[in-house]
């Protein structure tokens, strides 16, 4: 990746977000580059989802601007926001598919409402969509509920993938699995990453995806966002992220991360 | 580039083929693509190369959709390359393809006599579990209620106080307009009968008489059927999709104790004063219509009414709500028990719930009708 690389994916400038008297976001900027997986990270209650749900234009902020490709995503006229839904994908925390739909049918829900294409041609992007995030094509004939909890994740990415985004939104991808199925996850997404050159922007409480996926973090605290390469933040001095990057549970991940990915390195504290 | 151009083209080179790809093979262009891909004609031999040189924005979904095609078009024939700087995902979408070409071609059972006793045994089966759930069901509420006796906390008086609010008080404005709008409709209809053999005043022993036997206490069953009895499924179907009902059991609570026993016991005591109060309006309903449209003044009315009335009028009505409760109370919260998994599930046993308390209502209407000639109640 070019350090002179052109506009940013996502930009978020001053972004102020309040419920009542309670100011979640107060001034909070982040950049998203293109080709890099970002995770954000933040304590419970910092509006890590509100954050991600201000950036998909499902809630309005009270103030500041959220840019994806150079495009304000408030000024945007409704015609030009569905073309822009479609350029990226989302999963949301509990996968969010529908119950009513076998896996098939909510991959092709998207693909349906915007391609029109015949049954056959359908059946057979559902099934490269499964075959993308490793699950067997019979698995399409079976409804959520009949899916183990890592299952329901990659198939919640599946029907993410459907549209060809080149952006991905991932709501704590492997909150709920066991470490197995979170490793095997991380593969699949840094492997997808890499085949088919997405950005991702990632929230996540999880240290091990963290390591091993993410170029860049970008840490929640008080309000605005610190954020940089994982070294950068393992030499943060602020006190929640050196408690985050350095309490018990990260201290044995910490000394194996191996050296510096290969990020640009953007530090604006 | 020309968009009317063709996506695919194929050409031949000696005893060779070459396709070209062009333009927009973007999923927006799916539709297209995949219909000039079906007019590449097969049984081709050779080799085959495919031209990627032309391509401007390929996409995933369409480059998948050609190596299922070329796979269609046979491999032992044909041997197919791809030149012209392929996107950088065909290798991965080729070693995909071959995944799944494995797994597939899976043989499908063939539905014959044996098929169909099977369907017929399951079904059998099916119902039978489904008995013996009700039974079960019906068990496990007595068994509270027996339990009850030594320990009346048992019976949840807050839960069952609530209850009888939501099923029973809310429910007294639409009951009673309900009850006095069809029993002056009787009376009004009635009247245009009896008046041809000027017998108007045997219009009051027809209101009274359908109205306490009959309709004021099914009407008020049907309206609470279609009130309560759905708000019991969903109620209880939403927490069993939450996984309280499973949370209870854990905490070594009994979700039927918490949860079935208060509904259904709120019902019983709350049917039978809402069936009281629709009677009472339903003979308003009759007196005002008399009054309005027969002259029949109220004196002689209530008078009349004295005379046409057995002894057994009105409990013969009444005697039945309890039983409508509980009919009503207990398919509610059985189907609401029975959601499992999903939106679709909730609403499925909802609208089974209200359709089968209705339809026990009026097959217990019934069997009390015969049951009341017989003994000449």
């Amino acid at each position: 990746m070019a350090q002179g690389a052109p506009a940013s994916t996502l930009r978020v400038r001053g972004l102020v977000s309040r419920f009542g008297t309670q100011v979640v976001h107060d001034g909070l900027d982040m950049d998203v580059q293109p080709n890099e997986i970002f995770g954000v990270v933040g304590g419970s209650g910092t509006g890590k989802s509100v954050l991600l749900h201000t950036i998909l234009g499902l809630r309005t902020p009270q103030g500041g601007s959220v840019e994806l490709y150079g495009k304000d995503v408030q000024q945007m006229a409704a015609a030009d926001r569905s073309g822009l839904v479609r350029s990226y994908g989302v999963t949301f925390q509990n996968g969010a598919l529908i119950s009513s739909l076998t896996i098939a049918q909510n991959i092709q829900l998207p693909l349906r409402e915007y391609y029109p294409a015949s049954e056959k041609t359908l059946d057979e992007l559902a099934e490269l969509n499964l075959a993308l995030v490793g699950l067997a094509p019979d698995t399409g004939k079976k409804f959520p509920s009949q899916l183990s909890g890592g299952m329901v994740k990659r198939a919640a990415l599946a029907r993410a993938l459907a549209l060809e985004p080149k952006l991905l939104f991932l709501d704590e991808p492997t909150a709920g699995l066991d470490p197995i199925s979170a490793a095997a996850f991380d593969e699949l997404l840094l492997y997808l990453h890499s085949q088919l050159r997405l950005t991702v922007v990632m929230i996540t409480h999880d240290l091990d995806t963290l390591f091993r996926t993410c170029s860049r973090v970008g840490v929640i605290v008080d309000g605005r966002m610190i954020s940089g390469t994982l070294e950068d933040m393992l030499r943060n001095q602020n006190p929640w992220i050196h408690e985050y990057f350095h309490g018990p549970r990260a201290r044995a991940r910490a000394a194996a991360v191996p050296g510096a990915a290969a990020a640009p390195t953007e530090n604006n504290g | 580039m020309n968009q009317s151009m063709s996506a695919v083209s194929l050409e031949s080179e000696g005893d060779d083929w070459r396709l070209h790809l062009n333009g927009d093979w973007s999923p927006a262009a799916l539709a297209r693509i995949e219909a000039q891909l079906r007019s590449i004609p097969d049984g081709l031999h050779g080799v085959l190369v495919c031209d990627w040189s032309q391509v401007q924005t390929p996409g995933i979904g369409p480059a998948w959709v050609l190596l299922a095609r070329l796979d269609e078009l046979g491999t032992s024939h044909l041997e197919i390359r791809h030149a012209g700087d392929p996107p950088h995902f065909l290798e991965l979408l080729q070693k995909l393809r071959a995944g799944s070409h494995a797994a597939a071609a899976a043989p499908g059972e063939s539905p014959g006599l044996e098929g169909s006793l099977a369907e017929l045994g399951r079904w059998a089966v099916l119902q039978g579990s489904e008995a013996r759930g009700v039974i079960g069901f019906f068990g496990s509420i007595v068994s509270v209620l027996g339990a009850a006796f030594s320990r009346p906390r048992a019976l949840r008086p807050s839960s069952l106080a609530r209850h009888v609010y939501e099923t029973g008080v809310t429910a007294i404005p639409i009951v009673s307009l309900i009850a006095f709008l069809i029993s002056v409709i009787v009376a009004y209809l009635g009247a245009q009968q009896l008046g041809r053999f000027g017998a108007d005043i045997f219009v009051v022993d027809l209101v009274t008489i359908s109205v306490l036997r009959e309709m004021g206490v099914l009407l008020t069953a049907i309206i609470v059927a279609g009130r309560s009895g759905s708000a019991f499924a969903a109620e209880i179907g939403v927490m069993q999709l939450n996984e309280e009902t499973d949370a209870l059991r854990a905490m070594g609570m009994n979700p039927v104790e918490l949860l079935v026993v208060p509904r259904v016991l709120a019902l019983v005591i709350a049917l039978p004063l809402l069936t009281v109060i629709a009677d009472a309006m339903g003979l308003a309903g009759g007196g005002l219509l008399a009054l309005l449209n027969l002259n029949i003044p109220l004196p002689q009315f209530i008078s009349r009414l004295r005379e046409s009335l057995a002894p057994t009028t009105f409990w013969s009505g009444l005697i039945k709500a309890p039983v409508f409760a509980l009919l009503i109370a207990m398919v509610g919260t059985y189907r609401g028990m029975q959601v499992r998994d999903s939106a679709r599930e909730l609403g499925r046993l909802t609208t089974v719930a209200v359709v089968q308390s209705i339809f026990f209502v009026i097959l217990a209407d019934a069997v009390f009708a015969v049951l009341f000639v017989q003994i000449d109640f």
